[in-house]
């Protein structure tokens, strides 16, 4: 058996720590938890794609040899954008609720 | 990929990724749980180190490291009535059942799929001495559109946020 790194053990990683992320997106109560599992998943799709930016052969990589890193690049842009919005929000429920318990945020007007 | 180092450092850095992204789950603190997310972004740099992709572990560090889990910490001591505990919504173990089911489904597929993958010789042929350069040249050229766009988003989120949490009658 070979010991080396191959696409499968990083992809392995990134799957791991995306069934994590579900699992703290979906079962955690406080709203700033859920944010974190959202982060965990979008850290575990950014794995793969540099991982089949590094080691995929199915394109010809020529004039485009990074373009999973650009993709990387955009992601990190729309997560930073949505961590300020989510937070934003946690922050406005919490003023009118003084709780940011998601199982506690069931009006829809209040 | 063969060298003593990577093998070490992949599988140390994969331990640790893993393992603190699992502690977010368990501790039952909210702010320990802010801590060991933010050590798990840092083993998820490393791992982007061993892709040869410099730039984006920098980028990691300062954007998930530094700036969201500052922004979790600024969320946590803005809500001081809000209890501080991590704890299960009544979807806990749903939630661990579909977060498990999709794992173990991502790990088949990363293992059972014949991957095109770039091998020995032609895997240390496509290795990058650093990239910053061309990730640079390709945002200003092929995804200059992209990139304006995402200014755009940047700027509509940081004006949307201040405009959420700003008090009536402030100026």
């Amino acid at each position: 058996m070979s010991l080396s790194v191959t696409l499968a053990h990083y992809l392995a990683v990134s799957g791991v720590v995306f069934g994590i992320g579900i699992a703290v997106a979906l079962g955690k109560r406080n709203a700033i938890a859920v944010l974190m599992g959202v982060e965990l998943m979008l850290n575990a799709a950014n794995l793969a794609l540099l991982a089949f930016s590094r080691f995929g052969a199915a394109f010809e990589a020529g004039d485009a040899p990074l373009a999973g890193h650009a993709f990387v690049v955009f992601v990190l842009t729309v997560a930073a954008a949505e961590a300020a919005v989510a937070l934003a929000m946690a922050v406005l429920v919490y003023r009118h609720r003084e709780t940011i318990e998601l199982d506690r945020i069931n009006l829809m007007r209040w | 990929m063969e060298s003593t180092g990577i093998i070490i450092g992949f599988w140390a850095l994969a331990g640790l990724t893993v393992g603190s992204a699992a502690l977010v789950f368990v501790v039952r603190n909210l702010l320990h749980a802010v801590l060991a997310l933010v050590l798990s972004f840092m083993g998820m740099a490393g791992l982007f180190l061993t892709l040869s992709a410099d730039f984006i572990a920098m980028a990691q560090v300062l954007i998930y490291a530094g700036a969201i889990s500052v922004l979790l910490v600024f969320a946590v001591m803005l809500t001081p009535l809000a209890s501080r505990d991590n704890g299960n919504s009544l979807f806990a173990l749903p939630g661990l059942a579909i977060g498990g089911a999709f794992a173990l489904l991502l790990m088949f597929l990363a293992v059972d799929v014949d991957w095109p993958e770039l091998r020995d010789a032609a895997l240390a042929d496509r290795a990058f001495a650093d990239t910053i350069e061309a990730v640079g040249r390709s945002l200003v050229d092929r995804y200059a559109f992209a990139f304006q766009v995402a200014s755009a988003l940047l700027l509509v989120a940081l004006i949307g946020a201040i405009a959420l949490v700003r008090e009536d009658g402030a100026p």
